[in-house]
């Protein structure tokens, strides 16, 4: 019998496998919060000040769409093909199933916007003081987004097309995110002390994290039926 | 040895899917070493008599106990004693034969890769192993699904119209593989819409509409 850990170590290789399988499907949100992020300073006037003044905004929406992008395929692919059920069956709870493709999900989106942000905050004429809460900030909002994903994407498994419909239920629920996120880095743009909104998002990163997963799993379980 | 204690026993389901009442009190017992086929015409519910023992779905009405015990109790525990295989072979078109079967198999026991090549030989996906299976043919897709129902080595196998898309040679080997399955001891539901011809103890379950 497999432990739990196994399982799930067992699970993200199995994921991050069939994700380098597609790289397609890899590059796609990069390169689009990397456009988004560029067309900014190409609409917006030459000044400087007024970009640096919406440069949080801007990076925290594009970066919440491109996170977005993918998360109706987390369990929709493993559902078409059957596999999924054969995954229900494997003698693991369904939660290290939910637990293994979000955080996959969040290694191959939101790990790798934070990688390339400092970048575009270059693009946005941020202070480079700012890059390390921007990242942090980033880093934790994009995986409470991919848990809050997780749920929305299991409730919608069953449909035939869902992009959609996962942002309507998803999108609502990020806005503490945006709001919280976009204010530590324009604080730390500011040069005030983040801290308070970095502090918020970790509580709704630890919050998301210990109930998706059961929310997620229960969502797949009745789609399974 | 004795059903009750050590096989699979399903009480009086009843199963709607919205109005339509697909299972209507179906009773069945499958004990160590028999096979149940379960035959009939197309909507009578053999699929989702299936994914009722399986425990996917739960009926609206009546149980399915597994070694004496209701499998509502402890679905994930029963779980990893049985093999299922649906109508779809259920591999992912962009890992070989072999990954599939070792990311599946190893979620619920420990394999060792050459452990898993023996199984792909002995359901003749040998040449499958390291090609993607989105490039296998649907017989050959439906022998690396066998291949991991033969590793799993679950005491319980519930087998979907396993002979789908097999040529000869590849229904006489799973007809093979289930009179082995059996002549160890263990347990197989078949839903397969023809006639089964296994060595060894079986029983066959027509459901009517």
């Amino acid at each position: 019998m497999t432990g739990t850990t196994e399982a799930l170590v067992l699970m993200l290789r199995r994921e991050l496998t069939l994700s380098f399988r597609r790289p397609d499907q890899l590059i796609q949100p990069l390169v689009f919060f990397l456009i988004v992020t560029t067309l900014f300073p190409l609409g917006l006037s030459l000044q400087l000040s007024l970009l640096r003044a919406v440069a949080p905004g801007v990076l925290w929406v594009a970066a919440l769409l491109a996170s977005l992008l993918s998360l109706d395929a987390m369990f929709k692919n493993d559902a078409d093909d059957g596999t999924l059920e054969q995954l229900a069956l494997s003698g693991q709870g369904l939660y290290v199933i939910v637990v293994a493709k979000t955080l996959a999900h969040w290694l191959v989106s939101g790990a790798a916007l934070v990688v390339v942000s400092p970048v575009v905050g270059m693009a946005l004429a941020m202070p480079t003081s700012a890059f390390g809460t921007m990242m942090w900030s980033l880093g934790l909002g994009t995986l409470t987004l991919s848990w809050l994903g997780a749920i929305g994407a299991g409730l919608t498994v069953g449909l035939k097309r869902a992009n959609v419909l996962v942002s309507l239920i998803v999108l609502p629920l990020a806005m503490p995110l945006l709001i919280f996120g976009a204010g530590a880095t324009d604080r730390a743009v500011s040069g005030i002390s983040p801290a308070g909104a970095l502090y918020l998002l970790g509580a709704l990163c630890v919050l998301t994290c210990t109930l998706a997963p059961f929310a997620a799993a229960a969502a797949l379980r009745i789609n399974l039926e | 040895m004795n059903i009750a204690t050590d096989g699979l026993c399903v009480e009086k389901v009843h199963v709607w899917r919205g109005d339509r009442h697909v299972l209507k009190g179906i009773s069945l017992e499958v004990g160590p070493g028999e096979l149940l086929h379960v035959s009939g015409p197309n909507g009578t519910g053999k699929t989702t008599l299936l994914r009722v023992v399986t425990g996917l779905l739960r009926p609206e009405q009546g149980r399915v106990v597994w070694c004496g015990k209701p499998i509502a109790g402890a679905p994930v525990d029963y779980q990893s004693e049985l093999a299922y295989s649906s109508h779809e072979p259920a591999l992912k078109g962009d890992l070989t034969a072999l990954e599939n079967l070792r990311f599946m198999v190893r979620m619920k026991r420990r394999a060792a890769d050459h452990e898993l090549a023996a199984c792909l030989e002995r359901t003749g996906a040998e040449r499958c192993a390291d090609l993607p299976a989105r490039v296998l043919s649907a017989g050959q897709r439906r022998r690396v699904a066998m291949a991991r129902v033969l590793a799993l080595r679950a005491r319980l196998w519930l087998l979907d119209e396993p002979f789908t898309n097999l040529d000869a040679a590849g229904s006489e080997l799973v007809s093979d593989l289930l009179a082995e399955h059996i002549g160890r001891g263990g347990l197989a539901l078949v839903v397969a819409h023809h006639d089964l011809q296994v060595a060894g103890k079986s029983r066959n379950l027509a459901l009517h509409g």
